[in-house]
């Protein structure tokens, strides 16, 4: 066991720090110009010296890297550092651009790749839908391939960013005489297409981050499809499998754990300063042991995936634990803001450590991240089945 | 960057489950339990021959000369399949005496210790207290120091057949006393965890040897036990899952196996969602103690407070996951479940701990 780093990647530590040093924050003239277009920049020369886009070949846009996840973790610990960007966030860069790259056609690598990992076009998901959320596979949305084109009918819900995606990666039945997993197809589509509408849903934290969406004769080309007719639940699945590059990423739960504190300094209980209350004292540390624990966890899984080994159970339980945290952190953060948590809160997502009545939103938005990505019952069969070997469920099983 | 366990340490812990198996089996393990013997002597020379008395043990002094890391591997199987055994108590006498002890101390018993010509254990607690506190904390004890002792100490392991004691003294020191010194009496605390029996000591103007060192190293010594109890706890509580898994693979009600039914699946899931990101916690605890020692002291706290308290949940979980056969001395969920109880109390309640880490954090 050793937590440090070989020298080699010491030296690798310092090269990318250097960068840094040189490139951001932006110096001089190129404070100037917005700070998309700080992020934008800085980001080109990020891919140029190889530290962001590792996975994706040169051809696309990428800086095409040895896979290495310590250098990559180094990478992440440096940026997070200099408060630099890293890659672009979402499901773009974070879930189509691996499917592509695994199934996607020559053509579809090179128009859609690199736009998204640069963060000039913008996906959104089209999986669930009002019948079909954790039984994703009974999906209905239909279509039909008429000449060259697919022409799609149906409806999909909970779609975040809808509202603002360039496009979308759906999944639509297309062989309706298939079994259900078989049946389904992986299409993308322009959502500038005639027929779409995009109807906003206001959460329970006031914010729409969401919307349903209908399709009503909706035409993509016949090529816009990744893997062949009625591979589509595989090819969504093939992204399952790059949830392993999301490992590490426990900081945003050891965040939590600040921001409570600083909470816990300025609010009164009990006529003292919370963080003094021996019960809040009690329930601080004792987040503390499920975040470290999380997070130690995490330098697990980036060891066995340096070692190419399955790190089992731990790796299933990923999501549920991070969940479970912010569950635990919500409601302690809840009870320190007292009577201010009778005040409606800003409902856009913080990102850094999150302050004040900030805890409100985070007290639903909890919540939201519990349900988004298979919900924790659905984490709890998995841990069940795969990961304990007990029996799959009857009922699951009988609906194929 | 490399956080996870070697090979020599994998073969360590499959020693030991192997030696489990063959020798002190389940069943071997209950008629232990209703026993009166606080010391099965053949278990314990066997362990001391796979070298279970000085892993820790520098090799100058006749041991393995490993880490506290290779100490705490040990602790979780010998939780995971509750070997009677003074190994705590015996680890803990042989890691104060290396801590705190002068180089003709040293000399002098850990060889023995590592050996097993001499069973060390432990005094630390005062009294039986309400809030868990309980003089266990070297800052608590008031037990007057000097070449001879008077006074009384609680809960030490397998007390009644030791040979040398390391008691804790006023200000956070220690001293030796060995079994038979004038003025010494052990008698049977009945304890709860009958494979750690636990004894109360009586001391009147016992002749003692103060160790050389107080203050800090007594403080390692405190994480160094925090540790072993958390990576016990971790063995026990995991052996808890995994034995509420298989009951649920073999019961059978309404015609099919227990497992089948989702409540049961979502609760073990559950159970083991508690435990098993708690390994790397107490590997962190046991490593920051080898290597990382600003963070040793808050590690070993927060690992001791966290998994002690998951092991007793997870146990009594287990008895509700195994039926009314959970609930019989029968089962072996209540061997676990009392040495959860050990585990939680054994130097300070998890809340005891939590209110020094809040304390150690500035709060
Ligand atoms: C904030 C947010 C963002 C989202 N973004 C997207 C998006 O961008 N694209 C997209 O396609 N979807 C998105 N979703 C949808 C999300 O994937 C679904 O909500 C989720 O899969 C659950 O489906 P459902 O809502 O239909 O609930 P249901 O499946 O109806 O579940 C209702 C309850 O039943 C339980 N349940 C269901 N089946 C089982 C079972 N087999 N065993 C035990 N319990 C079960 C669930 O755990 C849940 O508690 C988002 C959701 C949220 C909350």
């Amino acid at each position: 066991m050793d937590l440090s780093y070989s020298e080699q990647y010491e030296a690798y530590r310092a090269e990318v720090a250097s960068f840094l040093a040189a490139n951001w924050p932006p110096q001089g003239a190129e404070q100037e110009v917005s700070q998309v277009e700080q992020a934008s920049r800085f980001r080109a020369k990020a891919i140029e010296a190889g530290y962001l886009a590792r996975a994706i070949p040169k051809r696309y846009g990428g800086s095409e890297q040895d896979a290495d996840v310590l250098k990559a973790q180094i990478i992440r610990e440096e940026f997070a550092r200099a408060h630099a960007p890293g890659e672009v966030a979402g499901i773009g860069p974070g879930m189509l651009v691996p499917t592509l790259l695994e199934r996607g056609e020559e053509w579809q690598k090179e128009k859609f790749v690199g736009p998204t990992i640069r963060g000039e076009i913008v996906w959104c998901q089209g999986y669930s839908e009002p019948g079909s959320g954790s039984d994703l596979a009974s999906l209905q949305t239909k279509a039909e391939l008429v000449g060259d084109e697919w022409v799609i009918n149906g409806q999909k819900i909970w779609t975040s960013g809808a509202h603002r995606a360039d496009y979308m990666f759906i999944l639509c039945r297309t062989e309706p005489d298939q079994p259900k997993h078989a049946g389904i197809s992986y299409l993308l589509l322009d959502m500038k297409r005639p027929g779409i509408e995009v109807r906003p849903l206001k959460q329970m934290n006031g914010a729409a981050d969401f919307n349903e969406v209908f399709f009503d004769d909706v035409r993509t080309p016949a090529d816009w499809i990744v893997g062949r007719r009625g591979e589509g639940w595989l090819v969504s699945r093939t992204t399952l499998k790059h949830e392993r590059n999301m490992i590490g990423n426990a900081s945003r739960t050891g965040m939590l754990l600040g921001g409570l504190v600083n909470l816990a300094r300025r609010t009164t209980r009990n006529g003292k300063r919370g963080i003094e209350d021996a019960d809040v004292r009690q329930r601080l540390v004792e987040l503390e042991g499920y975040i470290r624990a999380h997070e130690y966890s995490s330098y697990r899984l980036l060891t066995k995936a340096a070692k190419q080994q399955d790190a089992g159970l731990i790796q299933m339980m990923n999501k549920l634990n991070g969940t479970n945290i912010g569950h635990r952190a919500a409601q302690i953060g809840i009870d320190l803001l007292g009577d201010q948590s009778l005040v409606a809160p800003n409902p856009q997502r913080t990102v850094g450590p999150i302050e004040g009545t900030a805890w409100v939103n985070q007290f639903m938005w909890s919540l939201g991240t519990s349900l988004a990505g298979g919900t924790s019952n659905i984490q709890r069969n998995v841990i069940g089945e795969r990961g304990l070997g007990l029996p799959r469920d009857e009922a699951a099983q009988r609906s194929k | 960057m490399n956080f996870d366990t070697s090979e020599e340490q994998d073969l360590l812990q499959d020693t030991l489950r192997q030696f489990a198996a063959q020798e002190c089996p389940p069943n071997r393990v209950r008629a232990l339990f209703d026993g009166d013997e606080a010391l099965d002597l053949d278990i314990w020379q066997k362990l001391i021959e796979l070298g279970m008395g000085g892993i820790a043990v520098p090799d100058e002094y006749g041991g393995a000369g490993l880490e506290l890391l290779d100490l705490a591997l040990a602790a979780e199987v010998l939780g995971e399949t509750a070997v009677p055994c003074p190994f705590l108590g015996h680890s803990l006498a042989g890691l104060a005496i290396q801590l705190c002890g002068s180089e003709l101390q040293r000399k002098t018993w850990l060889p023995k210790l590592a050996s097993g010509e001499v069973l060390g254990s432990v005094a630390f607690a005062e009294s039986a207290s309400e809030d868990g506190a309980g003089g266990w904390q070297p800052e608590d004890w008031t037990l007057a120091a000097g070449d001879r002792l008077t006074g009384t100490k609680a809960f030490v392991p397998v007390g009644t057949r030791s040979d040398l004691i390391v008691v804790g003294t006023a200000g956070a020191g220690l001293a030796l006393v060995e079994v038979g010194a004038p003025g010494l009496e052990l008698t049977d605390a009945g304890g709860i965890d009958r494979t750690r029996h636990l004894a109360n000591l009586s001391l009147r103007n016992t002749p003692c040897e103060p160790l050389a060192k107080s203050g800090p190293p007594v403080g390692r010594l405190r994480d160094a036990a925090l540790v072993l109890l958390a990576a016990d706890a971790f063995g026990g509580a995991s052996k808890c899952v995994s034995m509420s898994v298989e009951y649920a693979k073999t019961r059978e009600q309404f015609g099919v196996t227990i497992g089948h039914f989702q409540a049961l699946k979502h609760q073990l899931a559950n159970m083991a969602t508690e435990v098993e990101p708690s390994r790397a916690l107490y590997w962190y605890a046991a490593h920051a103690y080898d290597h990382i020692q600003e963070e040793s002291e808050r590690a070993a706290a927060l690992a001791k407070s966290h998994i002690t308290s998951q092991y007793m949940q997870v146990a009594r979980d287990s008895v509700e996951a195994h039926g009314g056969i959970g609930f019989t001395w029968e089962c072996d969920v209540q061997i676990y479940f009392k040495r959860a109880m050990f585990d939680r109390a054994f130097f300070g309640a998890p809340a005891v701990h939590r209110e020094r880490i809040a304390q150690m954090s500035g709060w």
